[in-house]
């Protein structure tokens, strides 16, 4: 494995990612022509400057010079609707931001226990074996929006009167079914991660079943599937929206509701900015995370 | 169905000899008259008055999911508007549209749009609106044995969680006017709305009095009208036929409704098909 793994230094100067262009590919030939040295050379940072002001340029030229632009601006990009809407729809993201933490922890700690129910060994552990297994298939296989829509208006029609029937505990827990499925597959593919010969010395050490688990498997298992969980966060981050189905304002239906009212659908670009304003830096700790944990791994190689 | 089918087309086979005879007066007399002239019309498709309406559409603006079969309150407007501009009943044509289709910007592939739009200053700024064609009131429907029944001021459902659909002025009747201490909900369509009212979770919902009518009638006949929430002052609920920005139809249809407004036409059409009677007690302020 060792020998393989190109040194960390090597890796990280210049700049151009060795994955690029498998050495296989490479013609052995030295005869490279201008254009392939000056990508390489000092120049790159110019070329990569000059080549996205010119994508930008013409992507701008094309919207811009379009006949319907001024009527596309005044009903998309309306600074003045913009200001006016802000207060409504910032506030309103707050709720989204509420749904979000509080569905996230459960569907952690909830998705982690399916996992591991799911690993377990052993022939007296079928039925929960089988039961995860169904509960997985059907809430991934179900479209969300169906999940929200069933729990929300049709379990409080049952009345059955030790259930609540609020809609947004409904909301938040059909986000947090449907998510689990997918996060207990992240973490189920992180144990199966873990090297068998974990498992085998920590059992041949003395621990149950559930200590290896809990101390040998998992540790490894949580570390290798953090940046796919870390996915999935900024995927539930967005979703949390569609709770709106069930009448709850959040912030993309006050922008709805204001749509609806003005026919101007800049409010909806207030709920973009404020999704992008936390799920950017979340996908940028995730980068630095993977990347972290990648150097950690291949120093500990060298 | 088929006399009342029957009734109809007399009625609009008598009105459009009125309106020819009327039509040939205000040629006359108005100077831009000759550009709605059936030859001169801008329309989408050429002899064709292309009409768009939601999908589905309900009652009793449209009966039967069906716009073309000249029941409901809209249909029957469109017709003597066609027939009033001249058109053949089988030269009016239907497109159905989404509510977002019909106010994003580009042209539109209809001449225009009919399904209850409000007209408000807003709106007008992205698209053209006709003159009113009906004057909407605003109402509040309950299950019978919610909180909110026997209701007789605006002050009496403060406290109720209410539900209305989205895009209507109901809740904006709603957020201006109520002022519920728990914010309104706020759902897709009149359907969820009940569906919110069956699950327990709103106790009452907003809706124009037309579709109350139909709703507690046909649709959920365990519900009640809890009565007409009055208008607030200077607050017009004036459905309009939209049109995209800067259409050159816009005064024609607008000079067809006023022919059916001056005949008596448009109040027979809603007499038909929106008055329900009753006595529905009228909320205090």
């Amino acid at each position: 494995m060792s020998e393989i793994t190109p040194p960390s230094s090597f890796r990280l100067s210049g700049a151009r990612s060795p994955s690029a262009e498998p050495p296989g590919a490479e013609p052995p030939s030295r005869a490279r022509s201008g254009w392939q040295r000056l990508r390489r050379g000092k120049y790159a940072p110019l070329i990569a400057f000059g080549f996205t002001i010119a994508a930008f340029g013409i992507i701008l030229l094309v919207v811009l010079t379009s006949e319907t632009w001024p009527r596309v601006q005044k009903q998309f990009f309306n600074w003045s609707r913009f200001t006016d809407s802000w207060d409504v729809v910032s506030g309103a993201f707050l709720l989204d931001i509420r749904m979000f933490v509080i569905a996230e922890i459960v569907i952690l700690a909830f998705a982690l226990l399916l996992a591991v129910l799911r690993s377990l060994r052993g022939p007296e552990f079928f039925p929960l074996r089988a039961l995860t297994v169904i509960y997985i298939d059907i809430f991934r296989g179900v479209p969300l929006l169906l999940i929200i829509l069933l729990l929300g208006f049709g379990v409080p029609a049952l009345q059955i009167s030790w259930l609540p029937n609020g809609a947004l505990f409904w909301g938040v827990t059909a986000l947090v079914l449907s998510y689990s499925a997918y996060t207990a597959e992240v973490y189920r593919s992180g144990i199966e991660s873990v090297h068998e010969s974990q498992r085998s010395s920590a059992r041949s050490l003395g621990l149950t079943q559930w200590q290896a688990m809990r101390f040998a498997i998992l540790p490894q298992a949580v570390r290798n599937v953090v940046p796919a969980l870390l996915n999935g966060l900024v995927s539930l981050q967005k979703d949390v929206a569609l709770v709106y189905v069930l009448g709850i304002r959040e912030s993309v239906r006050e922008a709805q509701i204001i749509t609806a009212r003005t026919f101007n659908y800049t409010p909806y670009l207030v709920a973009t900015v404020l999704f992008l304003l936390v799920s950017i830096p979340f996908a940028r700790f995730a980068d630095w995370y993977a990347k972290r944990d990648r150097l950690r791994r291949t120093q500990a190689q060298v | 169905m088929k006399k009342r089918l029957m009734i109809i087309g007399v009625a609009v086979a008598a009105l459009s000899l009125i309106a020819a005879g009327c039509g040939d007066d205000d040629d006359d007399a108005s100077a831009g008259g000759d550009s709605c002239e059936m030859g001169d019309l801008a329309l989408k498709q050429d002899g064709k008055l292309t009409a768009a309406t939601g999908e589905p559409v309900f009652p009793p603006w449209m009966m039967d999911d069906d716009p073309s079969n000249q029941m409901g309150f809209e249909s029957a407007v469109v017709y003597a508007v066609a027939d009033e501009m001249g058109f053949e009943t089988a030269d009016v044509e239907w497109v159905r549209t989404g509510f977002d289709e019909a106010i994003a910007p580009g042209s539109k592939s209809y001449d225009f749009n009919i399904q209850q739009y409000t007209i408000t200053a807003e709106r007008d700024e992205v698209v053209d609106f006709s003159r009113s064609y009906y004057s909407n009131e605003q109402s509040i429907i309950a299950l019978d044995g919610s909180d909110i029944i026997g209701a007789a001021s605006i002050a009496d459902l403060r406290s109720a969680n209410l539900g209305v659909q989205l895009g209507t002025t109901s809740l904006d009747y709603i957020d201006d006017i109520i002022q519920p201490s728990s914010r309104a909900r706020v759902y897709d369509t009149n359907a969820d709305a009940k569906a919110a009212m069956d699950a327990g979770q709103i106790e009452g919902m907003v809706t124009d009095l037309p579709t109350a009518y139909y709703i507690t009638a046909v649709e959920i006949p365990e519900a009640s009208i809890v009565g007409v929430l009055p208008r607030a002052e200077g607050v017009t609920d004036d459905l309009g036929m939209l049109f995209e920005e800067g259409s050159p139809l816009v005064p024609c249809v607008n000079e067809a409704l006023d022919a059916l407004e001056a005949d008596g036409t448009l109040e027979a059409i809603e007499t038909e098909w929106l008055n329900q009677g009753g006595d529905i007690p009228t909320l205090t302020m």
